[in-house]
């Protein structure tokens, strides 16, 4: 009865992998059909990255199983993210501050 | 004497050592190319000029790529996934599509660097070509270095199934872990460098 129940889940766990692909293609698509309009920068890095992110959400909580993993792992990653913004954050940080002579 | 926790979840952390080790090298695998977006970012917002990608790359063949990717992304799920149904045949044949996949992606990588070697587009000919092939080099070595774990899995690794399917099945997810983290890069790198 376990095993049948364990097949079951693997078995929806499967539909929703092959929903994620279709999602993953569809995204793909609309950020090349969004490259074409040749938006002003800003408005063209916006919305790639808030494509790419949703598609990198998608791989990373159900190919990855991050959406049920335990608590540990959220704590090592959330702290990763945390460093990745300060180095990502950094160059922002001199650019916008310049020094005046 | 046996290596502990291999599959039994530890106490004090509820994830056997392999899954907490690969989430942990995952984690300096984004610091290091946390570090080379950081260095685009700063080179691209400091530049007077900077070249849309689509001027100097390949658009179609990088999509091609991204496609190939996201479908090996599944069929590696779909390996770990035939190994929780005990159907071994099932995980061979999608362990084997994803190595596939994998040469798919350096072939048209390979022709991609090649028209760009051929047309004199070297790292040293200005900023955006240098991060582009310093992004998408160590990129593409993280590809062949999957391959390699993936197709030792696939081969003379798999005999561990016969003695240990439990302990196999978390190799599998592991080393999958490291792929869809590979695509997981990719799916920025692509709009960054391509579409920007």
């Amino acid at each position: 009865m376990g095993d049948h129940n364990d097949h079951a889940d693997i078995d929806r766990q499967v539909r929703t992998y092959i929903l994620v692909f279709v999602t993953l293609m569809a995204l793909t698509i609309i950020t090349v059909t969004i490259s074409r309009f040749h938006l002003p920068v800003p408005a063209a890095v916006t919305v790639a990255l808030i494509v790419a992110s949703i598609k990198g959400g998608l791989v990373a909580s159900y190919f990855m199983h991050l959406i049920s993993e335990r608590k540990l792992i959220y704590w090592v990653l959330g702290f990763t993210i945390t460093c990745f913004f300060a180095v990502l954050l950094l160059p922002l940080w001199t650019h916008f501050d310049p020094i005046h002579n | 004497m046996d290596i502990p926790f291999t599959v039994a979840e530890r106490p004090d952390t509820g994830l056997n050592n392999g899954k907490i080790g690969i989430w942990l090298f995952l984690a300096s695998e984004v610091m290091l190319f946390g570090a080379l977006f950081a260095s685009y970012l700063m080179m691209r917002i400091g530049a007077t000029v900077w070249p849309r990608g689509d001027s100097i790359l390949n658009v179609p063949l990088a999509t091609i790529n991204t496609v190939v990717l996201i479908t090996s992304s599944v069929t590696m799920v779909m390996a770990w996934a035939s190994l929780k149904r005990n159907d071994f045949g099932k995980f061979r044949l999608f362990q084997g599509l994803t190595i596939l996949a994998g040469f798919v992606f350096l072939t048209i990588k390979y022709f991609e660097y090649s028209a760009k070697f051929h047309h004199g587009l070297l790292p040293s000919k200005n900023t955006f070509l240098a991060i582009y092939f310093t992004l998408t080099g160590l990129h593409g070595l993280h590809v062949i270095g999957g391959m390699v774990v993936n197709g030792y899995l696939w081969g003379p690794g798999a005999k561990l199934w016969k003695t240990d399917p439990e302990h196999f099945t978390n190799r599998v997810e592991n080393s999958g872990l490291f792929w869809h983290f590979v695509d997981l890069v990719w799916i920025f790198l692509f709009p960054v460098l391509y579409l920007l």
